[in-house]
Formats: C-alpha cells, structure tokens, sequence
C-alpha cells in the first residue's frame, strides 16, 4: 500500500484525491478509483461517457488485478493476456486501470480528450503501455481478440485473449460472425465480457434492438454462458476464474456481466443522459461528493 | 493470375510455417492445393468477410504474416473498416488479395464488378496497393509482398491470362513499373488485368501509324513517380488504363504526380466512368461496353490525339 499521489488534477480535486492510503491491488479499490478518474478525465475535459465509464469499473477492476497476466515491467511479454476493449468509448476505464496499476504515470490522465494527446477518447494502443488494441468503431474487437485466440493455439503457447464488450455493441452483425467463428474454431482460451448495462446509445436496449434473450442467443451459439452481478467483484473473480477452467471444453467462454449505467452516481444511473453529459458545476460538485461517499 | 498466385503462395508457405491464408469461403478449384498441403496454416472464416478481416488483424498480431481471400469487392469493400481500423491502422501484417478485379466476374452483375476498390484500397494510409498485369508479374509480386510490412492489397484478375512479359521479372522492387513496348507518339499506362487489351491497343495504333509505348504498374500505391515524371517528359499525351473506375484509382494517381509537376503533358483516362455497370456479359463484353477494350482504347487514343492536332493548328 503506498500514499497515492494525484498531483495534477486541479487543486479542488487534488485535495479530494488525497487521502487514505489507497491500494490499487483491491479490485474494489480499483473500481473506486477508475470512476473517480472518470470523473475527473470527464470534466477536465468536458468528455463524454461517464456512464458506460461506471458500469464497466469492476470489470476493468478485476481484470488488471490478478486475472490477466500482464506487467507493468514489460507490457510486451510475449506470454501476456491479450485485453481489447472493444467499447473503445469506455477508454477512460482501462486508461485510469493501466495508470493505477503503474504502466504510466496517474498525472497523465488528466491529458485525456486534450489537444496533442495520446489517451483518445475512445482507447487507442499507440504509445500506451499496457494498452493491446485500438478501437472505438463498435463490433471489432470480438474476432481481433478471436483471431488472438486462434494465434495462441496454433502457437500452442498458454495465454488467453479476453475482450470487453457492449451491449448495445451487439446489435453489430460483425459481433454475430465472430462468435460463430469462435465456436467453429473451438477457441476455448477466448474470453468475452459484455457489459450489459441495458442501455444504447439513444435508449434502452430493449427498446431499441431488442437483444433478449440475451444469453440464450450465446449458449444457443455454443458458447459457454455466464451471467453474473457485474458489480460485484468476487462473483467476477469467480466466472473468471470459471471460464479460465473452461480450457480444454473447446468452447469459447462469455460472461454477461449485469451492470447498470452510470452505477455509483445515483443522479446519473440509468439516465440515457449521461451517455454523453460530462459532469460539470453542480452536478459535478454532486457526482464527486457521492463517489467520496464510498471512498474505500 | 489466380493460379501463379497459388502457386507462388504454396513456395512461400513451405519457406514460412506460420505463413496463414484465410478464405471467406471462396476459392473452390484454386486454394485446393493450398489446403490439401498446408492445412495448419488455412482458416475457412465462412462467409464472413468482417470477422475474416478481424481474425487476421488478430492473427497478425502474434506475429503472423495472414492472408485474406476471396472475390470481387467481398474482401475489401465488404470489410473497408477493419482494413483500415484493425489491419492498416495497426500496421497488421495482413494482406487482402482480391479474386475478379474489374468485370472478371462480368455474368454475375454489378455486385460482382469490382470497379471501385483500386480507389478506396489506395485511400487507405499504410496500405501498399499490387495491380499486376499478368501471371509473371504476379509471380514477381507474391514474395516481395509477403515481405512487405503491414497491410497490403493484391488485386488479381482471373484465370488462365495470357502471358505478357517473356521472361519472369528478377529483383522486381516496389514501385517498379514496367516498359513492355517502346514508342514515340503517346505512352499507354496500365494498371491490372486490363493490360492484355492495352498491349493489343498499341498493336492496332501501330497499324494506323501511331507508335506507343505501354508501361504496366503493378503497384499503384506507392506509385513509380520516377518513371511517371520521365514518361511525362518524354510524352506530350499520356493515356491511363484501368479496368476500374476512373475516379481515385490508378488515372487519378497518376494524375495527382503529374499534375505538380507542370510539365506539358496531358493525361487522358481509360476507365469506366463514373456509375454502376448495369449490363451483363462476358469481362470482353464489358470492356468492349464500357469502352476500355484494345478497340475503344486505340479509337479513343487517335481522338485524343488528332484533336490535340486540331487544336495546335488553330
């Protein structure tokens, strides 16, 4: 556990972030702190998607702490998990991940958005340690991480790829393609989340491409289906954990993990606004006093 | 073409073990050999042309060179975006080869024409874009791009096109365009499978007394600007050749080189002009219907040319 240090944010947020000492290795810890970067990298810069921002953290949170193989000494180990996050607008996510877990300084997230920077709004590989994949164009990165998968097995090497996706993403057919490729392929070290928050871009999901039965549609494609409290770090650990064992099945593993949007700003759950609203003045003021609340 | 492609395919593979070819389910009687004696490094991704494309993008990333295959605009207009946002963009080594550049596939209908991916490919940053002539260039093609990083695109024609250069191309380098036939009054520049007419065109101008000079580029991006500027000096005409569009492919590319140089040289183009073919027939048929066949080519060059004639004499 070390004092963390936030030396960049503005000064109101500087005395916010200080505090107990924080330790990025928890998982709830981490989900904590990847919304209270959200809420910042969102204001700081008048960024959108807080909300998917906040239903993946615990996702993102128990990824980087312990289920993926990966290094902050040697992000390029040839034997590393593979992680795409597809839903490349949730970037702030695995940007605040990767920098709490020490593959970049935690002062440069505040550059997220900003003119000449590197950290996109939607996530992008170039020049980030620790980040595998670029993305943001919804629907790629089901068969970029399939054929990851393909690429292990044909090398016969031990890791896995994983890849995080939306819900809403799924009304993509490219999404559709890959998991019957996966299948046929019997990739059974890939690893699919989907961040099934319920909510699109417009509107509910179900209001908008209705996509239930949702893990119906997954098991009904051969894949071994999971559905699990997305918020809730141990039952993540353990489907993880699970779908880890499920190599040698030949199936390849999904984990529909049931969020909601916008999950630990009360004002902002469930509310299609906070797709795109970026957290300012009171509400703002509002959102920091909430998440402060549950300071870990 | 399709078969100097498998065959110089099946000498690479044997030379790369993890070299790996994925089909979108097409390539019946052409990738046969290719399966039957590498089977480990073949993937049928289906009929599925976006996952196809991410697979590779995938694939290339553990340290792969990937192949993607299949006809018409299938493996390039169907999945234009993971060729720019997971393959080029990621500089994957992956390399989209098209069967039935043009009207190969004439009978089948639009779907089938294959007349705008030259100019999208080509837009595409990071992407190195093959137009060969012929089953030697082809030949010639094959290795230098599977040595190529990042993505490329390989336009092939057909089967069973005659062979043009009488000796297989040694030390081709990308951009290298090729002379075929030395001339004096105007230079023909081709680009892909059309080539075959542009060479019997310059047989008909020769008949009606005009001498041309048929240059192939089997590679239009990068395009040979070297051998682009000295044509130019040489030649006051210069007509460009595509079984394509003529907007943003190989007439534009030339003409985006030429016309910074201001040099006193027009550049006619040969192509299919800008709309959908909405006839069916042989890829003959077609050329001849869209004007782009060695007739139409030698007809439309002694235009050209005689009105710029006309024109000077005024």
């Amino acid at each position: 556990m070390s004092e963390r240090d936030f030396p960049s944010y503005e000064a109101k947020t500087h005395a916010a972030f200080h505090g107990r000492p924080i330790d990025a290795s928890d998982p709830r810890v981490l989900a904590w702190l990847i919304r209270r970067h959200g809420l910042e990298m969102t204001h700081l810069s008048r960024g959108s998607h807080i909300g998917a921002i906040f239903s993946v953290a615990e996702i993102m949170a128990v990824l980087y702490t312990g289920v993926l193989n990966v290094s902050p000494d040697d992000p390029l180990m040839p034997d590393r998990d593979r992680l795409i996050l597809s839903k490349g607008h949730a970037g702030a996510s695995v940007y605040a991940a990767l920098a709490e877990r020490g593959f970049f300084p935690v002062e440069e997230l505040k550059t997220h958005y900003q003119n000449g920077s590197r950290l996109s709004g939607h996530v992008s590989h170039k020049g980030i340690p620790g980040v595998e994949f670029s993305t943001g164009s919804l629907g790629h990165g089901l068969a970029v991480a399939a054929g990851m998968a393909l690429g292990a097995k044909l090398d016969k090497t031990s890791w896995r790829a994983y890849v995080v996706m939306g819900d809403g993403e799924c009304d993509e057919g490219s999404v559709w393609e890959a998991a019957l490729q996966a299948h046929q392929y019997k990739l059974d070290n890939l690893i699919a989340v989907v961040d099934h928050n319920h909510m699109q871009s417009l509107d509910f999901c179900e209001k908008t491409i209705a996509l239930e039965p949702f893990a119906d549609k997954w098991r009904d494609f051969g894949w071994n289906t999971q559905v699990v409290d997305g918020h809730d770090v141990d039952a993540l650990r353990a489907a993880f954990t699970a779908a880890q064992n499920n190599l040698g099945s030949g199936r390849p593993s999904v984990i529909i993990a049931e969020t909601v949007k916008g999950k630990g700003v009360s004002f902002m759950e469930n509310d299609i606004l906070w797709h795109y609203r970026t957290p300012q003045g009171e509400e703002y003021d509002a959102a920091l006093a909430e998440l402060e609340a549950q300071r870990p | 073409m399709r078969d100097a492609f498998t065959r110089a395919l099946m000498r690479e593979a044997a030379a790369d073990p993890r070299l790996t070819l994925i089909t979108g389910d097409l390539g019946f009687g052409v990738l046969k050999p290719f399966w039957e004696t590498y089977p480990d490094q073949f993937v049928n991704a289906g009929i599925a042309e976006q996952g196809m494309t991410g697979l590779a993008a995938g694939l290339a990333r553990t340290g792969r060179t990937v192949l993607t295959y299949s006809i018409g605009n299938f493996p390039t207009l169907r999945c234009v975006e993971q060729i720019r946002n997971d393959c080029a963009y990621h500089e994957a080594n992956v390399k989209v080869v098209c069967v039935g550049g043009g009207f190969v596939y004439g009978s089948l209908g639009m779907s089938h024409h294959a007349t705008e991916d030259m100019a999208i490919l080509r837009a595409l940053p990071g992407v190195t874009v093959f137009t060969p002539g012929d089953p030697v260039e082809v030949e010639a093609i094959v290795p230098v791009m599977l040595r190529t990083p990042g993505t490329c695109y390989l336009r092939l024609g057909r089967g069973g096109e005659p062979t043009l250069h009488k000796e297989p191309l040694k030390d081709w380098a990308i951009p290298k365009a090729l002379t075929l036939r030395e001339g004096c009054d105007v230079a023909l520049l081709s680009a892909g499978g059309i080539l075959t007419q542009t060479v019997s065109a310059a047989g008909l101008l020769a008949e009606a007394g005009v001498s041309a000079e048929v240059v192939s580029f089997p590679c239009i991006k990068p395009i040979d600007r070297d051998k682009l500027l000295q044509l130019a000096r040489r030649f006051r005409h210069i007509v460009t050749v595509e079984e394509h569009s003529v907007v943003g492919g190989f007439g534009s590319a030339v003409c985006e080189v030429l016309a910074e140089t201001g040099l006193p040289c027009r550049v006619h183009r040969i192509g299919m002009e800008d709309e959908y073919s909405c006839v069916v027939g042989t890829q003959q048929y077609l050329r001849g219907a869209y004007e782009m066949d060695d007739k139409a080519i030698c007809h439309r060059t002694l235009a050209w040319l005689n009105e710029a004639n006309r024109t000077e004499e005024e």
